[in-house]
């Protein structure tokens, strides 16, 4: 059981950085993700934190020693990988047994632990078989035995469920969840799915082009997205982001979007020039009391709700709203917003404006 | 109509293809059955004309490939009874066995030659292999290039410098000198075939022995070693094969302590006039140790072959 710090780590291969000088911490017993689209580095700082790639600078604290540079066999970590590398000339005991024998633990307590684990796991039954012939499930569940059977400090998971069909990966994400409860152990898990990051996460790392973009609770992430860049990656669909230009001053709390006043969260921050203003779908309401128009491009029913994409003066724009709402193909409709859960951003940096509803969030990202 | 599967061969196809392999498998395995009957014939059997493939089979050929024989005087003769059925073989033509013939020394020397480099080249070419394919080499393609243009011209081109070489260096006609020649000529053909069977295995088998406790030697030795036997075994025959009927060079710098089987065979004609018997029981005797290598071999040599061909 461990917390993990990372400060300031950077890793270049030759002309490329794969991640510039990112710090945040992860605390002991944490689920933690690590999020963003292929090739934005989560993948390298994990395998930076197990050691697998040596950071070209900065430092990881692994329950305050540091480690940055030391060999993976020395660090007590246990990483699951993507394919799950089983030792395929091995039988499912024999990979589970493999990090254990490398520390010289007796063969008699070799095979109790391996019994522990393979109980804990169901896997049980089929502890003689080759790899080979294993389920997507099973083997999954082998390379998780491989991982937990010498209670390491800290677990390291690239995209585990990313091998599995969908249908199967529902199943095993509750399964790893209920199995981290039960264990407590520090968990760093790498993905590329927003919906598995939420849906698992303690802590979220949102993670594009090397840097850290944001890290906090997947609610922090979800309602007060610090860069343009997380608004859009978090959320399905996405945030909508309607470009204006105008001035604010601290203390505003309203903006003139296309003619019309509409309510934003207390401005904490001077800006002028292209703004954007960003609202969730859900936080669109179509009334035909609203002054501000937009025409219904095209529905799409999802059960319980619906997505309505409307053509507004200030762009394209995406409202899920109850799917009893009646909405044509072609009509105008009017729109309000809802005032409190609205982020501003400046077009240029991509950075959230701060404001009364974000101002804690950014503090500390 | 009948329905035809893709993938199952119509009667007529099986029958086209089953006729061509068997002549093919009857055109290349005669010479074959021909040498290893011809050993078993006597002198004159073999050299009959029209050739018989009937005979009374002997082991004349086998006897006189292991021995060497003077003729004796008939006194001598009626003194000394034969004593062994070899003995008695000898004694058709007048002759007794004066002792064993070098055969057995060069087979000997070909064994340790031709094994001896296998080994070596195995050894270097799966390292040199693995750096190739897992670490960041400066010019890493310039110098696989450069291993594999020491295969572009004929190896005996430069067989005089070679035999100057190992002159100076007191190389020429050594075990040692035969199995570094041999060693060079196949390492860039192990370097090759192994770096490709080795890129085909994952990183992350050796990067999970890491993470589980092991040094990269351990993890190379336990993981990456088991996964690349069936390119090991299948580069092992290859290197064997050129090591095990190389001539060229072994009748240039072998002429003694190190001469392998292949120029030796030839000079078996010389004794005793065309002894064609001895020759053929020399050749098949000589053919053994490689088909049985690559019998012991085959299952990984097959798999070898088709190796990628399926992703996991």
């Amino acid at each position: 059981m461990a917390q993990i710090i990372i400060k300031n780590v950077r890793k270049e291969f030759g002309n490329f950085t794969a991640v510039k000088e990112s710090s945040f911490t992860i605390e002991d017993g944490e689920f933690f993700m690590l999020l963003g689209p292929s090739g934005c580095g989560k993948t390298t700082t994990l395998r930076m934190i197990a050691g697998l790639e040596l950071p070209t600078s900065g430092e990881i604290y692994l329950d305050g020693e540091e480690i940055s540079q030391k060999p993976p066999s020395q660090r007590d970590i246990a990483f699951v990988f993507q394919m799950f590398a089983l030792y395929p000339h091995m039988n499912v005991r024999k990979n589970l047994s493999y990090p254990l024998v490398s520390q010289g633990m007796a063969r008699r307590d070799v095979r109790a632990k391996v019994d522990e684990v393979a109980g804990i796991l169901g896997i049980r039954d089929i502890l003689n078989r080759p790899v080979g012939g294993l389920s997507g499930g099973d083997r999954q569940r082998v390379a998780l035995g491989r991982a937990i059977v010498r209670d390491p400090k800290a677990f390291m998971m690239d995209e585990p469920l990313g091998a599995l069909d969908a249908e199967f990966r529902e199943h095993m994400s509750e399964e790893l969840r209920a199995l981290h409860d039960r264990m407590g152990a520090t968990t760093v898990y790498v993905t590329h799915d927003q919906l598995e990051a939420m849906q698992m996460g303690d802590k979220i790392v949102v993670m594009n082009n090397a840097v850290v973009e944001q890290f906090g609770t997947p609610q922090e992430i979800y309602d007060t997205p610090a860069t343009m860049f997380v608004a859009d990656f978090i959320g399905s669909p996405s945030m909508n982001f309607l470009d204006f230009s105008g001035s604010l001053a601290p203390g505003a709390d309203t903006v003139d979007l296309g003619g019309q006043h509409h309510a934003v969260p207390t401005q904490r921050e001077e800006a002028s020039g292209d703004l954007v203003f960003g609202v969730r779908p859900e936080h669109v309401r179509l009334t035909d009391a609203g002054a501000y128009r937009g025409e219904v491009l095209a529905t799409e029913y999802l059960g319980t709700t619906q997505i309505i994409t409307l053509d507004t003066p200030n762009g394209e724009l995406k409202a899920r709203t109850d799917s009893a709402q009646i909405a044509k193909v072609g009509e105008t409709v009017g729109l309000t917003f809802e005032g409190p859960k609205i982020t501003l951003f400046d077009k240029a940096s991509g950075q959230a404006l701060r404001s009364e509803l974000n101002e804690k969030v950014l503090a500390h990202g | 109509m009948s329905s035809f599967s893709v993938t199952e061969p119509t009667q007529r196809t099986k029958w086209v293809s089953g006729t061509l392999v068997i002549i093919y498998a009857l055109v290349t395995m005669l010479p074959l059955a021909w040498i290893m009957l011809t050993g078993f014939k006597s002198p004159a059997d073999a050299i009959s004309y029209p050739p018989k493939v009937i005979f009374d089979p002997t082991l004349e050929g086998y006897v006189n490939l292991f021995t060497t024989r003077t003729r004796q005087t008939d006194e001598f003769l009626a003194a000394n009874p034969p004593e062994t059925w070899y003995e008695e073989i000898v004694r058709e033509y007048d002759m007794v066995i004066a002792g064993p013939s070098k055969f057995g020394e060069r087979f000997l020397n070909s064994v340790i030659i031709g094994f001896g480099s296998t080994f070596l080249s195995i050894v270097l070419g799966t390292l040199a292999a693995y750096a190739f394919s897992r670490f960041k080499i400066p010019l890493a393609d310039d110098l696989l290039f450069f291993i594999l243009s020491t295969r572009m011209m004929p190896p005996i081109a430069v067989a005089i410098p070679i035999f100057l070489m190992y002159r100076q260096l007191g190389l020429s006609d050594t075990h040692l000198g035969m199995i570094l020649l041999y060693t060079a000529v196949n390492i860039s053909l192990a370097v090759w075939l192994l770096k490709g069977f080795i890129d085909e295995i994952p990183r992350e088998y050796e990067e999970a022995a890491l993470i589980d406790g092991y040094t990269r030697f351990q993890a190379f030795y336990k993981v990456v070693l088991p996964q690349a036997a069936t390119g090991i075994a299948s580069t092992a025959i290859f290197c064997l094969i050129f090591a095990w009927n190389e001539y060229a060079f072994a009748v240039l710098l072998t002429s003694g302590t190190a001469q392998t089987a292949p120029p030796f065979i030839p000079t078996i004609i010389g004794v005793g006039g065309l002894d064609w018997p001895a020759v053929a029981a020399g050749a098949t005797i000589f053919l053994l140790p490689v088909m049985i290598f690559t019998i012991l071999l085959r299952k990984h040599l097959l798999r070898g072959i088709t190796f990628g061909a399926v992703r996991k």
